[in-house]
């Protein structure tokens, strides 16, 4: 993946497109198709293909295995520390009405939050996966290259 | 009119597809056709109004599934034996062929007992989706009547679902994860390191 000149240059014009996108689906899922599974989804999709055309390292540079573990479970955290939150607050579990002054305000509040961490676990879970695949196959060609020299 | 063409078009698309990839033996075709085939169905469900269902169709199936089956392929061939061709069959195809015969007839006659698509008197229609359609504006204030029930009313399930991610991603790492050394012919050198 060294000589791709055409893919690099269409994908570092459309991957910060990508990933406006998805912050658009994250954060207009209450009103259009869309939501946090999908947003989450598109983001590590601009991420993979960084990965894909720039190669696994560069891509890892950018959001670390580490961060990753940790937005993993921070996303469900989030989730279910608003549930926890809600019943702290005198409702029932996920009872967002609780949240804010209102019924409605309280939804709202509620909704964009536990969509932000259906996001968040979404996107650094897909990045796990691909990577620790990457990162398996280069253990194994370093492996068979190593074998070879022995 | 337009919607049956559309609709013919792509579910022949998406049989053409399906014909293809059972008929092909180079694995990576078949992947790439399995991302066209998820394409198509999105575009079906564009078609059938279910434009959150598309979404996630277009961008899991299509994409990242994608993505996920080239990584395996990559995995489990080593560089030399790149061609990559599925193993030819060894035996006769007539008893699975028979067996999804017998069972492809049996859906379609149970099809015969289905209400009509989007037929309103359908009993999935008059359980709880009359109350969710009527008043989850008035009682989330969100427009999107799927986000409404998949963030408000069934919560609690798409809290399982996040957990459920969150499981896969833990298992992918649990099993092939980490820093361990992978040896492929163990069996091969074993002895070499003593001799």
């Amino acid at each position: 993946m060294k000589h791709n000149l055409i893919l690099r240059v269409v994908s570092k014009f459309l991957i910060p497109l990508i990933i406006l996108f998805a912050l658009y689906v994250q954060f207009h899922g209450d009103f259009g198709p869309g939501g946090g599974f999908q947003a989450g989804v598109i983001f590590s999709a601009a991420i993979i293909l960084y990965g894909l055309v720039f190669g696994v390292d560069k891509a890892k540079r950018v959001i670390t295995p580490y961060i990753l573990r940790l937005l993993a479970s921070l996303g469900v955290l989030i989730y279910a520390g608003t549930g926890v939150a809600t019943i702290l607050l005198g409702g029932n579990f996920l009872q967002y009405g609780v949240l804010a002054s209102s019924q409605l305000a309280g939804q709202h509040v509620g909704i964009l939050v536990i969509e932000l961490g259906v996001g968040i676990t979404v996107m650094s879970v897909m990045l796990i996966i691909f990577f620790t695949f990457a990162e398996r196959g280069q253990a194994v060609l370093n492996s068979k290259a190593e074998s070879e020299r022995e | 009119m337009i919607d049956n063409i559309v609709d013919i078009t792509l579910l022949s698309l998406i049989a053409i597809h399906a014909i293809a990839i059972i008929r092909m033996r180079s694995l990576f075709a078949v992947v790439m056709l399995f991302g066209g085939f998820s394409f198509l169905s999105a575009g079906l469900f564009v078609v059938m109004d279910a434009a959150d269902v598309a979404f996630t169709e277009a961008a899991v199936g299509a994409g990242i599934s994608t993505v996920l089956m080239l990584a395996t392929l990559a995995l489990t061939y080593t560089p030399e034996e790149a061609d990559k061709e599925e193993k030819a069959p060894t035996h006769k195809p007539w008893l699975p062929l028979g067996v999804v015969f017998i069972t492809g007839a049996l859906l379609i006659y149970g099809t015969y007992n289905l209400p009509g698509f989007g037929d309103p008197n359908a009993p999935s229609q008059l359980h709880v989706a009359p109350y969710y359609l009527g008043k989850s504006l008035s009682e989330t204030g969100v427009p999107n009547v799927v986000t409404a029930v998949l963030a408000s009313y069934r919560g609690f399930d798409t809290l399982g679902e996040v957990t459920v991610i969150f499981t896969a991603g833990i298992a992918v790492l649990l099993i092939i994860g980490g820093r361990r050394r992978v040896k492929p012919n163990i069996e091969k050198n074993g002895g070499d390191h003593e001799a």
